[in-house]
C-alpha cells in the first residue's frame, strides 16, 4: 500500500494527530474523506473533544481511532464495540464513538453489534463499508455483494450480503443512517446530529477501496466509484430499512432510516434499580449484616 | 476429633440451610473448623439436595466427607444414595415418616424423628430442617446447642426467629427424650428389617 | 491507601469461594465488573449484580466471553477497577484480550474457577488444568501472574492481591480458583477497611503534554491516564512505542516486549509467594498448589508418621514460578514431588528449574475431584528411596 497526504487542512488539523499523517491509506481511499465529515461534524457541534473517545477495532478502517487526537483506542479485531461499552460504563460523561469496518463490526463483530443495539448502549457507531476485507488484501466479508470477486471468492461470492441497517434496527438502534463517500455534506450532517442523540446509533458509510474492491471488480478508481454512488444512490429518508438492501449494481438507498428514542441502557439501569443504587455507598453500619440470607 | 457428615433430602426441604447452619455454628460460635461442600451438576437435579460437612478443633485438610460418621436422610432416595458412605457403626439420623430403612442400615446406629409432623404441629412446614438441626445436636453432640442457636439466629431473617427457635428447641427434646428412654448404646432406636422388604 | 469501608463487609463469615472472591474483589475496590455465566464461576458475578449497585457499581452480562473480557478494559481506561470471571471454555475465549491487557499494560484482574475439561468437560467438577493457558494462553510473548487459593478465605484476602499487583505491575493477573474451592464454604474473616492495603493506581504524574503513555521509570512500568482527563490517550494493541503510537520494527518489539518481561522478572523475589515448612532437613520436598495442597498437606503427614522427612512447598504465585527457589531447593533434597488435577502441567516447569538436580516425580490426576491422600504418599515413598 502506498501512502498519502490527507487532504483536510484547518481547523479540521487540530483533531487529527499531526505527528501521524502520513497515514497508510491508499490514494483514492474512500476511509479519509469520511474523517473529514467526521471532524468537520465533531467541530460544529462543539462537543467538548476532552470527554470525547474513539475506539476502533482493526482494518485500514481500524486506524481511524489512532488518526483522531482524541482519547484513542485501537483494540481487537471485531471487539470495539465491547471495549466502548466499557468505557461508556466507567465513565458516563465520555462521548464514545466506535469507528471501524464491515468486516470488523459485523462479521467477527456481530453479535456485539447485535447486542449492543438491543441494549441501547449509549454509543455512536460508524461504520466503513467497503465491502471488503482491505486490511487483510481483499477476501469476502459478510457485506460483500452477491457475486463480486475477492481473493477468497475467485469465482464470485455465493452468498449473500449484510443489509446492517436492517439488522441494527431490528435490534433496537435508535439512529440508523447510510452515506456513501460521496455525500460529504449529508454525512456531516447526519453525523452531528448523531453525536447529539442518545442511545446507539448506527451509521454506514459507502467507501471506496480501490486497492481491492474496485480492482477485483473491474470498478475503476476511487473517482469512478463516486461516479457510480451519484449514479446509483437514492436519498429515502426514513425508509423502513428493510427496503434498503445493497442489491449489487442495483439502487443504493442513502438517508436517515431511522430516528427513534428509547430509553439508553444506563438511564433504565438507574430507572429500575431505584434505591437499590447507591451513588453514595452506604454506610458501614448498614453492610455489617451477619445474615447470611443471601449467602446460602 | 474429625467429623464427616452429611445431609441429604430433596429440594425445599432446607437441607443446605441445615448444612449451614451446623457448619457455622462449628466455625464461627465454637472456634472449630468445618468445611462445607455440596453437590452441584446434574445428580442435584431432579430435586435432590445434599450438603456435606467435614467438622473439626484443626484446620480441614482433605475438604470432601468420604466416610460419614453421621447421615442426617431426609428422603428415602438421599437414604438409599448416601447410606452406603456410613463408616461401620456410624449415626445415620432419618426424617422417619418419609425414609424407610432396609437391611443397609442394620451396622448403624439409627435414629428417628417426625421431623415433618413436628414443623407442622410448629404452623410451619418449611422449619423441619432447623427441627433437625436441634436433634442432631441433640443426638450427636458434635454441635453444641448454645452454638447451634446463634447460627440459626444468624441464618434465618428476623420474622421467623422465633419459629426458628421454638422449631430447634423441639427437635432438640425430641432428641434428648429419646436418648433418655432409649437402649444402650450401639443398640437401634428405630426397627431394622432384617431382610430386605423389596 | 486503605480500602473504603463502604464496599467492605467486615465480619465474620460462613461463605464459599466464589462468594469470598465476589468480597475481594469489592474490598479491593472493584466495583465494575463483566461476564458471562459459566459454572462453576457463576456465583461470583451473581454475587457481585447484586452488591455492586449498592456501592455504585455495576455488573454487566455480556454476549460471551470475548466481549467480557475487552470490555473490563474499557472500564478501566475509564478509570475503573475492574475484572471477569469465567472457567474452561469461557477462558479459552478470552484469550485474545489477555494478550491486549498485556501490551496495553492494562491492570485487570481475570478469574478462572477451573473445572474438568477439555471443552465442556466436567462442568461441576474441580480440575487444575488451566495452568499452561493461564500463563502461555495468548499468542505471542508476555507474561502474566497467577495466583492460587485453597480456600475461601483465600479467595477473599488473594483476590484482594490480585488487584493490588495488577495495579502494580500493570498486568493482567490471573486468579486460578478451581470448582473446589469455589464451591467449598468455610469462615472467611473479612478484616476492617482501615487493615486492607490497596495499591493505588499509578495514575500520571506529569501534565498533558508533558505526560507519555508508555513511558516506564525505574520500575519499568508506566504510568497511565484515563480517558476524558485530557490526555489524548492512544492505546492500541499493536507494538507501540513510548507515546502508545504504532511501531512497527524489531527495535521498538525488543524495547517493548523486553520491558514487558523485565518489569516482572526483576520483581521475581516479591513475587516468590509460598507457604514453606520442614524444608530444612527434607529428603522429599512435596511442590503443590491450589486446592491440591490441602491433600498434600495430609499425605504429608502420613509420611511423618512413618517417620520420613517431608517438607511443604506450596506455591501461591505460580506464575511467575519461583525459579531461585526451586532450583536452591532441588540441590539439597532427593526428590521434588508435585501433584496436580491435570496430567502433568506446572511439574514440566518443575523439572526445566530443578534441572536434574534431584528426582522430580509428578503425580497427575485428570481432576474430577481431588488425589487422594495415599496417591501422594506412594509418589513421596519412592522419592525417599
Ligand atoms: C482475530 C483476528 N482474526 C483475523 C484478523 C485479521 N484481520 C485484520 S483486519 C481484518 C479484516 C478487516 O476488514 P474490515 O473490518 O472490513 O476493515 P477494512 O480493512 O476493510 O477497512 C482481518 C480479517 C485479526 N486481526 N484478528
Ligand atoms: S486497501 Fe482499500 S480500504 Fe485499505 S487503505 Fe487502501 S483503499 Fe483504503
Ligand atoms: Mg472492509
Amino acid at each position: 500500500m502506498s501512502t498519502t497526504e490527507l487532504h483536510v487542512h484547518n481547523p479540521v488539523e487540530d483533531l487529527l494527530r499531526q505527528d501521524r499523517v502520513p497515514t497508510i491509506w491508499c490514494p483514492g481511499c474512500g476511509i479519509g474523506t469520511t474523517v473529514n465529515s467526521f471532524a468537520h461534524a465533531l467541530l460544529g457541534q462543539q462537543i467538548n473533544l476532552q470527554k470525547t473517545a474513539i475506539v476502533s477495532g482493526i482494518g485500514c478502517s481500524g486506524r481511524v481511532s489512532g488518526y483522531m487526537n482524541l482519547d484513542s483506542f485501537h483494540t481487537t479485531h471485531g471487539r470495539a464495540i465491547p471495549f466502548a461499552t466499557g468505557l461508556k460504563l466507567a465513565n458516563p460523561e465520555l462521548t464514545v464513538i466506535v469507528y471501524s469496518g464491515d468486516g470488523d463490526l459485523t462479521s467477527i463483530g456481530g453479535n456485539h453489534l447485535i447486542h449492543a443495539a438491543r441494549r441501547n448502549m449509549d454509543i455512536m457507531v460508524v461504520c466503513v463499508n467497503n465491502m471488503i476485507y482491505a486490511m487483510t488484501g481483499g477476501q469476502a466479508a459478510a457485506t460483500t455483494p452477491g457475486a463480486s470477486n475477492s481473493t477468497t471468492t475467485p469465482y464470485g461470492a455465493f452468498e449473500p450480503e449484510l443489509n446492517m441497517a436492517q439488522l441494527v434496527d431490528a435490534a433496537g438502534a435508535c439512529f440508523v443512517a447510510r452515506w456513501t463517500a460521496f455525500h460529504v455534506m449529508q454525512l456531516e450532517r447526519t453525523m452531528a446530529k448523531a453525536l447529539k442523540k442518545k442511545g446507539f446509533r448506527f451509521i454506514e458509510i459507502l467507501s471506496p477501496c480501490p486497492t481491492y474492491y474496485q480492482r477485483k471488480n473491474n470498478m475503476g478508481d476511487a473517482l469512478a466509484a463516486m461516479v457510480d454512488y451519484k449514479k446509483r444512490s437514492k436519498i429515502k429518508n426514513g425508509c423502513p430499512t428493510w427496503e434498503t438492501a445493497l442489491e449489487p449494481g442495483g439502487e443504493i438507498v442513502v438517508g436517515e432510516f431511522v430516528d427513534r428514542e428509547r430509553e439508553d441502557y444506563l438511564t433504565r439501569m438507574r430507572r429500575q434499580l431505584g434505591s437499590h443504587y447507591s451513588e453514595f455507598p452506604p454506610q458501614p453500619e448498614e453492610q455489617e449484616s451477619e445474615g447470611c440470607e443471601k449467602e446460602c | 476429633m474429625l467429623k464427616e457428615l452429611r445431609i441429604a433430602g430433596f429440594g425445599g426441604q432446607g437441607v443446605i440451610l441445615a448444612a449451614h447452619i451446623l457448619g457455622r455454628a462449628v466455625s464461627i460460635h465454637e472456634g472449630g473448623y468445618a468445611t462445607m461442600t455440596q453437590n452441584y451438576g446434574p445428580e442435584a437435579r431432579g430435586g435432590a439436595a445434599s450438603a456435606a460437612l467435614v467438622v473439626s478443633d484443626q484446620p480441614v485438610l482433605y475438604p470432601y466427607a468420604v466416610s460419614l460418621d453421621v447421615l442426617v436422610a431426609m428422603s428415602s432416595e438421599a437414604y438409599t444414595r448416601f447410606v452406603p458412605e456410613v463408616r461401620e457403626g456410624g449415626m445415620l439420623l432419618v426424617e422417619e415418616d418419609l425414609v424407610p430403612l432396609d437391611q443397609k442400615a442394620q451396622h448403624l446406629r439409627v435414629y428417628g424423628i417426625p421431623a415433618t409432623r413436628l414443623a407442622e404441629e410448629l404452623g410451619k412446614k418449611m422449619v423441619l430442617n432447623v427441627i433437625m438441626v436441634g436433634f442432631f445436636c441433640a443426638i450427636t453432640g458434635i454441635v453444641v446447642r448454645d452454638a447451634a442457636m446463634k447460627s440459626v439466629k444468624d441464618a434465618v431473617p428476623a420474622r421467623f426467629l422465633d419459629l426458628n427457635l421454638k422449631a430447634f428447641e423441639r427437635g432438640y427434646e425430641y432428641g434428648v427424650e429419646l436418648l433418655a428412654k432409649g437402649p444402650a448404646k450401639g443398640e437401634q432406636q428405630m426397627a431394622v428389617p432384617q431382610e430386605a422388604e423389596v | 491507601m486503605k480500602a473504603d469501608q463502604r464496599c467492605v463487609m467486615t465480619g465474620t463469615h460462613f461463605i464459599n469461594g466464589d462468594a469470598a472472591c465476589c468480597e475481594g474483589a469489592l474490598s479491593a475496590g472493584a466495583r465494575f465488573a463483566a461476564g458471562y455465566p459459566i459454572t462453576p464461576s457463576t456465583e461470583i458475578v451473581e454475587r457481585f449484580a447484586a452488591r455492586a449497585p449498592q456501592v455504585g457499581g455495576l455488573f454487566i452480562q455480556m454476549e460471551d466471553e470475548l466481549a467480557s473480557s475487552i470490555a473490563i478494559q474499557g472500564m478501566v481506561w475509564g478509570g475503573q477497577k475492574s475484572f471477569t470471571v469465567t472457567s474452561g471454555p469461557g477462558y479459552s475465549l478470552m484469550m485474545e484480550h489477555i494478550g491486549l491487557a498485556a501490551i496495553s499494560e492494562t491492570p485487570c484482574v481475570f478469574v478462572d474457577v477451573q473445572r474438568g475439561g477439555p471443552s465442556t468437560g466436567l462442568p461441576t467438577l474441580p480440575a487444575q488444568g488451566d495452568m499452561m493457558q493461564a500463563r502461555f494462553g495468548s499468542h505471542g510473548d508476555y507474561v502474566t501472574i497467577a495466583i492460587c487459593p485453597n480456600s475461601p478465605q483465600e479467595c477473599y484476602d488473594l483476590t484482594v492481591k490480585c488487584f493490588n499487583l495488577a495495579e502494580k505491575f500493570r498486568v493482567p493477573v490471573m486468579f486460578m480458583m478451581d470448582e473446589c474451592v469455589g464451591h467449598m464454604t468455610e469462615k472467611v474473616v473479612i478484616p476492617p477497611a482501615e487493615e486492607i492495603d490497596l495499591y493505588p493506581r499509578r495514575h500520571a504524574s506529569k501534565p498533558p503534554g508533558e505526560f507519555q503513555l508508555f513511558e516506564a521509570g525505574e520500575e519499568l512500568v508506566p504510568e497511565m491516564a484515563h480517558a476524558g482527563e485530557g490526555y489524548k490517550l492512544y492505546v492500541t494493541g499493536l507494538t507501540h512505542d513510548k507515546r502508545g503510537y504504532p511501531a512497527l520494527n524489531p527495535a521498538a518489539q525488543r524495547e517493548l516486549v523486553g520491558r514487558l518481561f523485565e518489569k516482572i522478572r526483576r520483581a521475581q523475589d516479591e513475587l516468590t509467594m509460598v507457604e514453606a515448612e520442614g524444608l530444612e532437613d527434607a529428603d522429599v520436598v512435596v511442590v503443590s498448589y491450589g486446592i491440591t495442597s490441602r491433600v498434600a498437606q495430609k499425605a504429608i503427614q502420613a509420611a511423618r508418621d512413618k517417620g520420613l522427612k517431608v517438607g511443604k512447598l506450596r506455591l501461591i504465585c505460580v506464575w511467575p514460578f519461583p525459579e531461585k527457589l526451586i532450583r536452591e531447593l532441588a540441590g539439597k533434597v532427593k526428590a521434588l514431588v508435585m501433584p496436580e488435577l491435570n496430567m502433568g502441567q506446572v511439574v514440566l516447569e518443575l523439572e526445566r528449574c530443578a534441572g536434574g538436580q534431584c528426582k522430580v516425580i509428578g503425580v497427575p490426576h485428570p481432576g474430577g475431584t481431588v488425589h487422594k491422600p495415599v496417591e501422594i504418599l506412594e509418589a513421596i515413598e519412592r522419592g525417599a528411596r
